[in-house]
């Protein structure tokens, strides 16, 4: 045995030195897991505050105030060339047709009266009331009962947020309207319904009549451009990596290349759409083409890394068999590669094409955030997306709007978690682990 | 014919080769001998060959009689106007276009409608030309496929390698994609630094752009734009730091907590609920933070007698740590993972608890891919765009008080090229100047993040 050396303890002090110190490290470590437990719980909380906060918006959002109106649908008034066209509509009076039958039930007298309670209705009703005469020719000349949108002011005073106790001229809705509104309600005309304009009508200015369809035809048709742009150039690509390329310099260069644009910030890409696209080639701005190029452009890294992956994970012996019974190289990959990782590339495909969905920068970039009335017919048509429509909601200063607004992001969730459901199911059913 | 029906044309011309080339080599050759490759391939070989060719000169001629169109229509523009000062090639190119579409705003002057007939009867020249030209080159080369059909030629070899070729030249796309981003942004770049400094954009310490139309009234506040564009990256900057200090401990401790101490079940559940923050669309985020968030800074603030901005950075900031969360927590959760169980062991087996083994052994272990994870969650911070936009204002303050309003590059980038813009104004371009710094920050910090990786990272093999 040699001396004990310098600093070196006995095994006694050692064991109560230990032994004195364990509390404080029993102690650490529980504080340790704490925070990690806190970490998590602060992630989720946020999580959860962020879908109460919209959910608790966007519920109100999916249902508006209508009243219903004994309508009397003069066919001279309405009609006045009488062959029932747009263009003989709309020169017709439904306006007045609609306020006749409104003063008879709120009793609205005088011009101060009429005035008031003209300001009820929805600027919305009259094209209500000529397309359901259009579709049923056979109201003409009847007296119909017809449920029409109350004004946003209207609606938001029955939804509380307009207190009869401010004083009349700080409200936006006066003690007459007021009165009509109460006297409606005790008719039982006013009811709390499901809102078909949000989910059918298409963009306006008025909250009341304001809806997704337009927006969300433009992000139909865009995501289609996208996901037959995408698609297959990712799929090619990476089967060209992972099953011919040479490793040399040029594939070095496309592999850096492809990593860094999974990189740039999504708004370069509206960027370079406004700077070629429109720029260079004088295409027309807030098309779903240019949109749908731009979004390809950016979600192709994601396509194609994912399918690399799933390319990756094909067991050599697949390909070995095939090459084997005297397949070719590109009979190999068709015919037995490419199924097998079909799933996989899937689950990327759909992904990046939820993340094209929900994204709103490079669209603005290209003016798909312009105000368009028309619903998109196809993608050449100028047009705007969902996530830009709620980007243009978000501004506008309307109680209402702020519903609408949350009512839209609910559909943009209910359509991104159900796309990541597919990509879920896809990976967990199909996906086949070797 | 309008390009559609072109395109449909060709595409059954192809399918018609198609059939006709398949049919040709079932079975035997006429001198008895057999094909070299399956029939369909025969077929396949000249199809492609009659329509790659003439479906590519269809899209390059689709998308390049208008610029051609445009230089020659520039030439009716008489030399006194297009030497005045003023003069817009793009205003002028508009007005031409809706003349031909017969869009009519008002009279234009003479040479606008001598220019939109000459340019009307191009179009009817170029849409004949069009509809020949693709018609015959697909006829042509399809038939040249076709002639070349016989027993000993190897049509499998030739559309396997059609096909190869293809496959490489879509590889190609992303090389594409940069140089169109970079030449976009460089070229237009170029043009900002010729009319402002690149000293006074880079050091200048007062953001104000304005049109050259409000410069010349004098209606601006301030008189004279100024593009410095240093608020811009403190706002950024400021933004970030207020983003980081949320993501970084909340998803570094998310991670430690899910891969060292969560059951496997507790994980597989957390897990995909964390992910779900990167997933909510970012403009969601930004309705989130400006009206919720934001509100609610603003009354604590007010409560306890400051001074907050309505569109604080601290709102946008804290938001956006919460997006990054997950980027953090994902990829620390990966390299964590990655550290061998036998370091761990060998930390238990000296005595050490489970969370001195996590910070003397693991983290250490793990901490390029950590940092790396921080780089990339910068990254996503600095490019990060909806949220700055809609909660973060676009007051340009030099200021480090997160409480104050403050604006960002990217929400700048959006405010100056969102709706109409002169393409040729100072305005305009500085957009496109602030695009380039924003796209060497980011690159350089995934650059950064890389090298770390590769230059630090431990092999346990």
């Amino acid at each position: 045995m040699s001396e004990p050396r310098k600093g070196i303890i006995p095994p006694q002090v050692a064991i109560s030195r230990v032994n004195a110190s364990l509390a404080a490290r029993r102690a650490g470590e529980r504080r340790f897991r704490t925070y990690g437990r806190i970490a998590i719980g602060i992630a989720l909380a946020f999580l959860v505050l962020l879908f109460v906060s919209i959910f608790t918006k966007g519920i109100p959002g999916f249902f508006q105030y209508y009243v219903t109106l004994e309508v009397v649908v003069d066919r001279e008034k309405i009609d006045p060339a009488g062959d029932l066209s747009v263009q003989s509509l709309y020169d017709g009076d439904a306006r007045g047709i609609i306020r006749n039958a409104l003063y008879k039930a709120t009793g609205a007298e005088g011009r101060s009266g009429r005035k008031a309670a003209g300001k009820l209705i929805s600027k919305g009703a009259e094209q209500r009331l000529r397309e359901a005469i259009i579709k049923d020719p056979s109201l003409l000349g009847k007296t119909v009962a017809m449920k029409f949108a109350l004004d946003d002011d209207a609606d938001s005073f029955l939804r509380g947020y307009i207190s009869s106790a401010v004083p009349e001229k700080d409200r936006r809705i006066n003690d007459k309207q007021i009165e009509f509104i109460n006297k409606l309600q005790k008719l039982q005309l006013i009811s709390y319904d499901f809102s078909d304009y949000l989910i059918f009508g298409s963009a306006s200015r008025d909250p009341e009549i304001a809806g997704i369809k337009g927006a969300f035809v433009g992000s139909m048709l865009t995501l289609a451009v996208c996901l037959v742009l995408a698609f297959p150039m990712g799929v090619a690509t990476a089967v060209y990596l992972e099953e011919f390329a040479p490793k040399n310099r040029i594939t070095e260069i496309i592999e850096v290349n492809i990593n860094n644009l999974a990189a740039v910030p999504s708004v370069v890409f509206g960027i370079l759409g406004l700077a070629v696209f429109i720029g260079i080639f004088g295409m027309p701005r807030s098309i779903p083409l240019i949109g749908g190029v731009v979004l390809a452009l950016m979600t192709l890294p994601t396509i194609i890394i994912s399918s690399r992956a799933a390319i990756r994970a094909v067991p050599p012996s697949i390909r070995d068999a095939a090459l084997g019974v005297g397949a070719s190289r590109l009979q190999t990959v068709t015919h037995h590669v490419l199924p097998l990782a079909m799933p996989g590339m899937l689950t990327g495909t759909i992904i990046g094409m939820a993340q094209a969905l929900g994204e709103t920068a490079p669209l603005l970039m290209i003016g798909m955030v312009a105000f368009i009335v028309d619903i998109p017919g196809g993608v050449t048509d100028p047009g705007t997306v969902l996530p830009v429509q709620i980007f243009m909601w978000a501004d506008f200063a309307e109680r209402m709007f702020i519903h609408k607004t949350s009512a839209a992001i609910i559909v943009l969730l209910g359509f991104l978690i159900l796309m990541n459901a597919i990509a879920i199911f896809i990976r967990n059913r199909l996906e086949r682990r070797w | 014919m309008s390009s559609p029906v072109i395109a449909l044309i060709v595409l059954l011309i192809s399918l018609g080769y198609f059939f006709v080339g398949t049919r040709l080599t079932s079975g035997l050759a006429p001198n008895g001998s057999r094909y070299h490759s399956r029939p369909h391939y025969s077929g396949l070989y000249a199809a492609l060959l009659a329509f790659l060719p003439s479906s590519l000169l269809l899209v390059t001629l689709s998308v390049g009689d208008d610029l051609v169109f445009q230089r020659l229509a520039l030439e009716f523009v008489p030399e006194a106007v297009s030497s005045a000062e003023g003069f817009k090639e793009i205003i002028v190119l508009a007005q031409i276009e809706n003349v031909v579409n017969g869009i009519n705003f008002g009279e234009q002057a003479d040479y606008i409608y001598q220019a939109a007939e000459a340019w009307k009867g191009w179009l009817a020249t170029a849409t004949t030309l069009k509809t020949v030209s693709v018609i015959g080159l697909c006829l042509i080369t399809g038939f040249f496929g076709f002639l070349k059909l016989g027993p000993d030629f190897r049509s499998r070899n030739a559309v396997e390698r059609i096909i190869l070729a293809i496959l490489a030249s879509s590889s190609a796309i992303a090389i594409l994609t940069t140089i169109g981003i970079v030449f976009s942004v460089v070229f237009e770049s170029l043009r900002f630094f010729a009319l402002v400094p690149v000293t006074e954009f880079l050091f200048g310490l007062t953001w104000n752009p304005q049109f050259e139309g409000a410069e010349r009234a004098g209606s601006g506040q301030m008189g004279l734009a100024t593009y410095g564009s240093v608020p811009l990256f403190m706002g950024t900057f400021l933004i970030s730091v207020v983003a980081l200090s949320v993501a970084v401990p909340v998803g570094l401790f998310s991670a430690i907590y899910l891969s060292e101490y969560a059951s496997s079940r507790a994980r597989s559940i957390i897990k995909p609920l964390l992910e779900i923050l990167a997933g909510v669309p970012t403009v969601v985020y930004g309705f989130f933070a400006a009206l919720t968030v934001a509100p609610f800074i603003r009354s604590t603030g007010m409560s306890l007698g400051l001074d907050v901005a309505s569109e604080s950075a601290l709102a946008a900031g804290l938001v956006m740590g919460i997006m990054i969360i997950p980027f953090v927590s994902s990829l620390s959760d990966d390299v964590i993972n990655a550290v061998p169980q036998s370091l761990r062991d060998a930390a238990y087996g000296l005595g050490s608890t489970k969370s001195e083994a996590i910070r003397k052994v693991v983290l250490p272990a793990a901490l390029p891919g950590v940092v790396a994870s921080v780089l990339l969650a910068v990254s996503r911070a600095v490019g990060e765009t909806m949220i700055v936009v809609m909660a973060a204002g676009l007051a340009a303050n030099l200021s480090l008080n997160p409480l104050d309003a403050v604006t960002t590059v990217t929400s700048q980038i959006v405010t100056i090229l969102v709706g109409d813009q002169e393409f040729e104004s100072a305005k305009t371009l500085s957009a496109f100047a602030l695009a380039l710094t924003l796209i060497v920050i980011t690159l350089g910090l995934n650059f950064g993040a890389l090298q770390i990786v590769k230059k630090y990272r431990e092999q346990y093999e």
